[in-house]
């Protein structure tokens, strides 16, 4: 790791001496003090957006914007990381949790290409992220200067947008936008680089909340006559399913798609960031579909023959091959992006708008639709078989694991433990691998914002960041993290973070010594050849915990796990659970990379 | 706190009846279930399932109106190059605006690619409006060739015959300029081919709508605007005076 301040003290000459905040801009915003450098218009920007925690690291380059930070009155709280990814990824969690932007700051160089993870793990799952990098005087740039990076070069293609401000003048402008932009339409991240001559020079120039560049559309309501014709082809259907995506979570249009499915009286399954979107335990919710979604979701979207989807973009973890996927269904595809509609898989009615404005739309279009007025004779008793059809399937394809006394803890058994064990609003986040997919699979979702997980991208180490900025963004819920041991061994330095903030989270770490997620796959296509995915040896998890100042609990037996948790849970601060799991057992349901979803395997040898 | 309400949730297995537990995951094997009769295409497009489905690649032109400032060429370079668009050949010019910026794209791609072509261009943000154009759109394409001189006379004949320019000629050496249709552009190089051709550049296809018709929406938009703001003048499509709006704010243009 390179040393983060310059060798030599800050030695720009021109740096202008502070002036009183007297002079006025012409266009005040609310709240904020008139600015007096290009470093307060960003902080003053960030204020006036209503931002209320950063997450970063310092550095050489963006010290004049965290001392501008400092000296605001009723700027945002900082919370300092221990590395700048972690700063991304919590960031990125604390805008999942609150739907509003989250904000992460970094230095130049290394500063900003650790975000990059963290930037482009937003970007695969339309997270609302603004990073700030610092960035080396404009009179530098190009001469490959100390700790210089092309910030804006390295992260254009994994940003929604991004920004070189190197003109003092438009720094508050620019942050503005950058915040405004990052949640508008469909989210993502942006990123706004600041060279230290342009952050230390005066400006009288304030913040412009709300601004969005000017060719920027936003679609609300979809084009009426496009969603007549989803209304009627959705009403004919035999076997209408609804697919609900992460854009239902982002659009807030969990009530309004609750509403849609329970007066359409037709199955639901949920993509798995949609989870939550429905409650798991709703009659009519199948749970999640895709590679390890449930035998029932599977089912049912290989069998419809016609798909509401909505906030989805048809990832192909969720469809397997697109040849094979609902190839009997007339899709009508709702997004925010345009984009989206028929990249992946071809919509017959394509309706972009926003999730919570096509819903209602598609609701009110389907309650007056019905030629001879009567309401919904047209739904319940025409879909019987196919509700029917589909509880069979849940009947038949049920999650369930076998717990033998006699063999090593179930990772099941834990998460379902620990589902258990907390208030139902609790907030769960999860690194990636095995243990993700187990805690997706048995921890019964039942509200938005409540999974928190990197989906597009697969972050290894994403849990324990996305934690801490969970735990902020509602200090009042539980926050449990599921991890893996190779996926928390990523990011476990972040444990010093919780320890000294105290932030009240349990680390549950579903420990099979392996990249089990890599060994599994090994053990079905590479003949079971487990090249560089054990460890052999893993440390002691409890005994790193206790050294960072959290609290360590050890775990081996089917009768200490109610005993345990609980003590994890009551505990006022973070803990680590190290939960020692059968290194034999795998995730299954599974449907093979590329594969038919109707030819999900129950075991290995069905693959 | 968890409770099992849901059917199919309810052999969820607590610690009191855990050793009673079936053996993993349970079900009708893969080839024992109902399976989906339809079928898609790779791309999505769902088809006979007994006719094998493609989706000829076609070439065509689009244009794409930008905002005029840097970035925004890298921009949509990295977004071709990353989503493998075939794409032949990226020009980049100034407008009459000084804020925006002319993109004309030529590329061979199935009509879902060309579809994904024109939204994925118009989701950036700088991206201002996006069309592809007609087969009647004007599209013009610039080749300089230096060819050996070995026979002036026959060397002329061709420049003629293509309305061709001599630019530049010395001992050794002539260069000519040649414009016209990528395919009339293509002819030419053939047939200066003879001469053998030490050199040659050649600029990607430049292309405006045809007639009144406007490239873009956006400069149909801003015709509109301009009209009805400027008082006194009456502006016809025929008006070959060019007006630029004038920028709203001062722009960073290199």
């Amino acid at each position: 790791m390179s040393e983060r301040a310059h060798p030599a003290p800050p030695e720009e000459g021109t740096e202008p001496e502070r002036h009183d905040r007297t002079e006025l801009s012409d266009e005040q915003p609310t709240e904020p003090a008139p600015p007096a450098t290009g470093a307060d218009a960003a902080i003053a920007a960030l204020t006036a957006a209503g931002v209320e925690h950063v997450f970063g690291v310092q550095g050489g380059a963006i010290m004049p914007v965290y001392d501008a930070l400092a000296e605001a009155d009723d700027g945002p709280t900082h919370l300092t990381m221990a590395h700048e990814q972690a700063a991304a990824h919590a960031a990125d969690a604390y805008g999942q949790v609150t739907g509003e932007p989250g904000v992460c700051m970094a230095t130049s160089g290394p500063g900003a290409t650790n975000l990059i993870t963290g930037i482009a793990d937003a970007d695969m799952d339309s997270d609302p992220v603004v990073a700030l990098t610092g960035q080396v005087p404009t009179e530098f740039l190009g001469n490959d200067a100390f700790q210089e990076t092309d910030t804006v070069g390295v992260t254009r293609p994994i940003t929604k947008e991004n920004y070189f401000a190197g003109d003092a003048d438009r720094i508050g402008a620019t942050v503005s936008e950058a915040v405004e932009l990052a949640g508008a339409g469909r989210p993502g991240p942006t990123l706004v680089d600041l060279p230290k001559d342009a952050s230390t020079t005066e400006t009288a120039a304030g913040p412009e909340p709300g601004r969005l560049p000017t060719y920027y559309d936003v679609p609300d309501r979809a084009d009426e006559s496009a969603i007549e014709a989803a209304a009627a082809a959705f009403e004919a259907a035999e076997r209408p399913l609804v697919l609900a995506g992460g854009g239902v979570v982002k659009a807030e249009a969990s009530e309004e798609l609750r509403a849609f499915v329970n007066e359409a009286d037709v199955p639901v399954v949920t993509t798995m960031p949609g989870i939550g979107t429905v409650p798991e335990d709703d009659e009519r919710c199948l749970s999640w579909a895709g590679m390890h979604g449930t035998g029932a979701a599977n089912m049912a979207v290989s069998h419809t023959d016609c798909l509401f989807a909505v906030g989805t973009r048809f990832d192909d973890r969720l469809t397997g091959g697109v040849e094979t996927f609902a190839p009997d269904a007339t899709v009508i595809h709702a997004d925010i992006d345009a984009a989206e509609i028929s990249k992946n898989v071809e919509a017959d009615h394509a309706l972009v708008g926003d999730a919570a404005a096509v819903i209602e739309q598609m609701h009110d279009a389907m309650a007056t639709g019905s030629s001879d007025g009567s309401e919904t004779d047209t739904g319940s008793d025409r879909h019987a078989a196919w509700r029917e059809q589909c509880r069979e399937w849940q009947d038949d394809y049920p999650m369930t694991y076998a717990a033998p006394e006699d063999e090593p803890l179930k990772p099941q058994f834990v998460v379902e433990a620990a589902d258990a064990a907390t208030p139902d609003d609790a907030v769960v986040t999860a690194g990636v691998g095995q243990h993700q997919m187990w805690a997706a699979q048995y921890w019964t979702f039942r509200h938005p914002r409540s999974w928190v997980a990197s989906h597009g991208l697969g972050t290894m180490g994403y849990g324990l960041p996305a934690a801490i900025g969970a735990k902020l963004a509602a200090p009042d819920r539980e926050v449990v993290c599921f991890e893996g041991d190779g996926s928390f061994l990523m990011t476990l330095q972040e444990l010093s973070v919780a320890a000294r903030e105290n932030l009240d989270v349990t680390v549950i770490v579903l420990n099979n010594e392996a990249i089990g997620m890599v060994r599994q796959w090994q053990d079905a296509f590479f003949e079971g050849r487990h090249t560089a995915s054990e460890y052999g040896w893993v440390p002691e998890f409890a005994a790193i915990a206790e050294a960072f100042g959290a609290k360590g609990f050890t775990l081996e037996t089917y009768d200490e796990v109610a005993d345990t948790l609980e003590a994890a849970f009551a505990h006022d601060g973070p803990s680590v659970v190290d939960a020692r799991i059968d290194p034999r057992e795998n995730v299954y349901p599974m449907v093979e990379s590329g594969g038919d979803n109707s030819g999900f395997a129950l075991a290995e040898d069905q693959l | 706190m968890s409770d099992d309400a849901d059917a199919g949730w309810d052999d969820r297995p607590t610690q009191a009846d855990r050793g009673a537990q079936r053996e993993g995951l349970a079900g009708p094997e893969p080839t024992d279930r109902p399976r989906p009769s339809g079928r898609r295409s790779k791309q999505g497009v769902r088809i006979d399932p007994e006719a094998e489905a493609s989706h000829p690649a076609r070439r065509t032109t689009i244009s794409a109106l930008v905002k005029h400032e840097p970035g925004v060429l890298a921009e949509v370079a990295g977004l071709v190059s990353r989503r493998q668009f075939d794409i032949d050949s990226l020009t980049v010019g100034p407008t009459t605006n000084p804020e925006t910026a002319r993109m004309t794209l030529t590329i061979e791609e199935p009509e879902p690619g060309v579809r994904q072509v024109e939204k994925q261009l118009e989701k950036l943000v700088p991206v201002i409006s996006v069309r592809e154009l007609g087969r009647d759109a004007v599209r013009r394409e610039l080749a300089v060739l230096k060819v050996h001189d070995d026979r002036p006379a026959a060397v002329e004949s061709v420049v003629e015959m293509f309305d061709g320019e001599v630019l530049d000629a010395q001992p050794g050496t002539v260069t000519v300029e040649v414009t016209g249709s990528s395919s009339e552009v293509d002819r030419a190089v053939e047939a200066f081919q003879r001469f053998g051709v030490r050199e040659l550049t050649r600029t990607g296809t430049g292309a405006l709508a045809r007639g009144t018709e406007w490239t873009t929406d956006a400069e149909a938009d801003r015709y509109e605007r301009q009209a009805s703001s400027t008082t006194g003048t009456t502006n016809s499509a025929t008006d070959r005076r060019t007006t630029t709006t004038a920028p709203e704010t001062p722009t960073d243009d290199d």
